[in-house]
């Protein structure tokens, strides 16, 4: 079975970060890798049924721009350093999305940045890397 | 851009009307409207005489209907509770279609649209004019109704149009046109006809039930707590509606959904603060309760000096169950129809928690709180609905009409919004769907707005009722002919449900 590693990113200076390290471990230990952005979304929000008519549509509509936007250049880039990288876009809870996706995808470990934010703001608003070490049954490394 | 440029010019006509408007344009409004108010309800309310009251045939229709897909669905709304409860939570979903509409939002979604003053009002009024045994029919109805929601909610789903844009539409007018011309050349012209006659009414009520009464009901407690007949809004129902409607067209014009999205985010905020302050009063007095299921059960069967007897009492607990869960009307299968799965019963077992929540659980607290209260009064005129159920909050907590007021609003605001949906869908599956006829019916929404809050009750709440209980004749004679179609389909899931051929995800599939 071949060992992949997982990067959480979402676009931010910090996790730009956890990609390089993710990058440079996987490069050096021939890892494959899988790029992992996740869209904000609650299964149990509250919408109006005009907002439910066009879900779907607006799905597509954020799977695509996630795409053309943030994961297929950093794809593309990690590919032609050498790295053997391949992009996921999920919805859903960022911590719970990217240790789910880590058992599903049985990687051996999630690489995440830290946002570097203060204590009290991480206590009152959750960050998701404090969260993903709460949770996660897949070791976690945090970039700062 | 346009659409907005409409929107404020229509907002700008709305306020100008009170420029326009002289003295007692309440009045003037409510004698124009009346009698063809009078005249429709008279029509759909025509009754036949039993045990000496006046028995609706509508009520007889959705009831009757409700009791044989119970029986032909073999108590789907009983044993399909469990799974119905796990679909809600997730367990079947899967992580890949995550950011698509969930069980849970079709549900919430169109609960949002039934959740209101038919639970806070129409309760007051079934158990004035009933007497406590009113609940125990009420409670019937509404277990029996989850079967029309389960059978409804699955053809939304099964028939919806989907568009190449990744949109889709759903409902009565979609099921009964496609689906019976499914089921045979003959039947192609009475779908057709079904659903034209669905949608009319649908339209009917989105500007009845699903508006002028909101409106009405709300300005009328806006109006009890601000001192009544010495309040400075007094004679200002117009202005009541004018600012309503304003807000209205914010959401549905001016496409602000800011305003839909914070609503629909406080409304589950105020059902849940509605549900513990009436089980607090319920359990402060908890002597009382075994006495007040006593008073339901024996009022139920052997009601003592009720016009009627048990006929009257029944009629008043199916009605208001009735108007309150909307089982069998169809208004739901639109909302529901928005789900994203590729087994349509799946959301027909969702949606029997519709009527559950609404009529089992909020419909039952708030009879409760009356009963053990003892605020109910058989004398009470049926438009001092919210009145009655704020007098009996009001007379464990002192400050909870204010809380109440708030709720009625928030409550009336939703239900406006999703029945402006509900409407659209209708009149658009009429008219087509381009930007004229668009905006021609959300002008007619907002002016219906200002109708309901300048309006008397007796007229308003009659027409409403009967516009919303006319979607049923339709509705329902369709679903008889494309029950063999859900039966099929429910047959087919449920053994790969009972063999364990479903597949669960995440959590769920570690749990089994």
């Amino acid at each position: 079975m071949t060992q992949a590693l997982l990067v959480g990113t979402d676009c931010s200076e910090c996790s730009h970060r956890a990609l390089d390290h993710a990058a440079q471990w996987a490069k050096e230990a021939g890892l494959h890798l899988f790029v992992v952005y996740v869209i904000q979304w609650s299964p149990y929000s509250f919408n109006t049924a005009q907002e439910n008519a066009e879900r779907h549509k607006r799905r597509e509509e954020e799977l695509e721009r996630a795409h053309a936007q943030i994961i297929d250049p950093i794809v593309e880039r990690l590919r032609s350093e050498g790295v053997d990288a391949e992009g996921i876009i999920r919805h859903g809870h960022p911590a719970e999305t990217l240790s789910a996706l880590a058992m599903e995808l049985k990687a051996s470990n999630i690489i995440i940045g830290r946002k570097g934010q203060s204590l009290i703001k991480t206590k009152l608003f959750g960050g998701v890397a404090s969260t993903l070490v709460q949770i996660s049954e897949t070791p976690v490394t945090v970039v700062p | 851009m346009l659409i907005k440029k409409w929107g404020i010019a229509l907002l700008g006509i709305l306020m100008s009307m009170p420029v326009l408007a002289q003295e007692g344009i309440d009045t003037k409004i409510n004698e124009a409207i009346k009698p063809f108010a009078d005249a429709v309800s008279g029509f759909i309310f025509s009754s036949f005489p039993l045990a000496g009251i006046q028995f609706p045939f509508v009520l007889v229709w959705l009831i009757a209907g409700a009791t044989i897909f119970t029986f032909y669905f073999r108590f789907i709304n009983l044993r399909a509770l469990k799974h119905g409860f796990h679909l809600v939570r997730g367990d079947y979903s899967d992580p890949t279609a995550a950011g698509e509409v969930t069980h849970f939002q079709a549900l919430a979604t169109a609960l949002s649209g039934t959740v209101g003053l038919g639970n806070i009002a129409g309760v007051a009024v079934a158990v004035s004019l009933g007497g406590p045994g009113a609940t125990f029919w009420m409670i019937l109805a509404g277990f029996l109704g989850m079967s029309s929601k389960f059978v409804e909610c699955t053809l939304g789903v099964k028939y919806r149009n989907e568009y190449t844009d990744g949109s889709v539409s759903g409902g009565p007018m979609y099921y009964l046109s496609k689906g019976l011309a499914e089921r045979s050349d003959k039947l192609k012209t009475l779908g057709k006809v079904l659903a034209v006659l669905f949608a009319v009414f649908c339209i009917g009520g989105s500007f009845g039930g699903g508006n002028m009464f909101q409106a009405n009901q709300s300005f009328k407690q806006v109006l009890a707590v601000t001192g009544g007949d010495a309040s400075w809004l007094a004679d200002k129902g117009w202005l009541f509606g004018i600012v309503v409607a304003t807000l209205v067209g914010l959401v549905i014009i001016g496409g602000i959904q800011g305003i839909a999205r914070v609503t629909s985010k406080i409304v589950p905020i105020m059902a849940v603060v509605y549900v513990s302050a009436g089980l607090v009063i319920i359990f402060s007095n908890f002597s009382e309760i075994p006495a007040a299921f006593a008073s339901i059960l024996n009022g139920a069967f052997s009601p003592e000096g009720m016009a009627g007897g048990v006929v009257g009492v029944l009629f008043q607990g199916f009605k208001r169950a009735a108007f309150s869960n909307e089982a069998g009307v169809g208004s739901a299968a639109i909302a529901h129809s928005a789900v994203r799965t590729n087994r349509p019963v799946t959301e027909g077992m969702v949606a029997l928690y519709e009527p559950f929540i609404d009529t089992v659980v909020v419909c039952t607290i708030t009879a409760l709180v009356i009963i053990i209260t003892g605020t109910w009064d058989p004398s009470v005129d049926p438009s001092q609905g919210v009145a009655l159920t704020s007098a009996a909050f009001e007379s464990t907590i002192s400050w909870f009409p204010w809380v109440l007021t708030v709720a009625v609003v928030l409550f009336a605001f939703s239900t406006m919004i999703s029945w402006s949906y509900y409407g659209l869908k209708a009149w658009t599956y009429l008219f087509g769907e381009s930007m004229i006829t668009d905006i021609v019916y959300k002008a007619l929404f907002l002016f219906f707005v200002i109708v309901g809050s300048s309006m008397q009750l007796g007229s308003v709440i009659d027409f409403s009722d009967a516009m919303i209980f006319a979607m049923a004749f339709p509705n329902m004679l369709g679903i008889y002919f494309l029950m063999p179609v859900v039966k099929r389909e429910l047959n087919e899931y449920w053994s790969d449900y009972k063999a364990g051929r479903l597949q669960k995800f995440g959590k769920a599939a570690n749990r089994s």
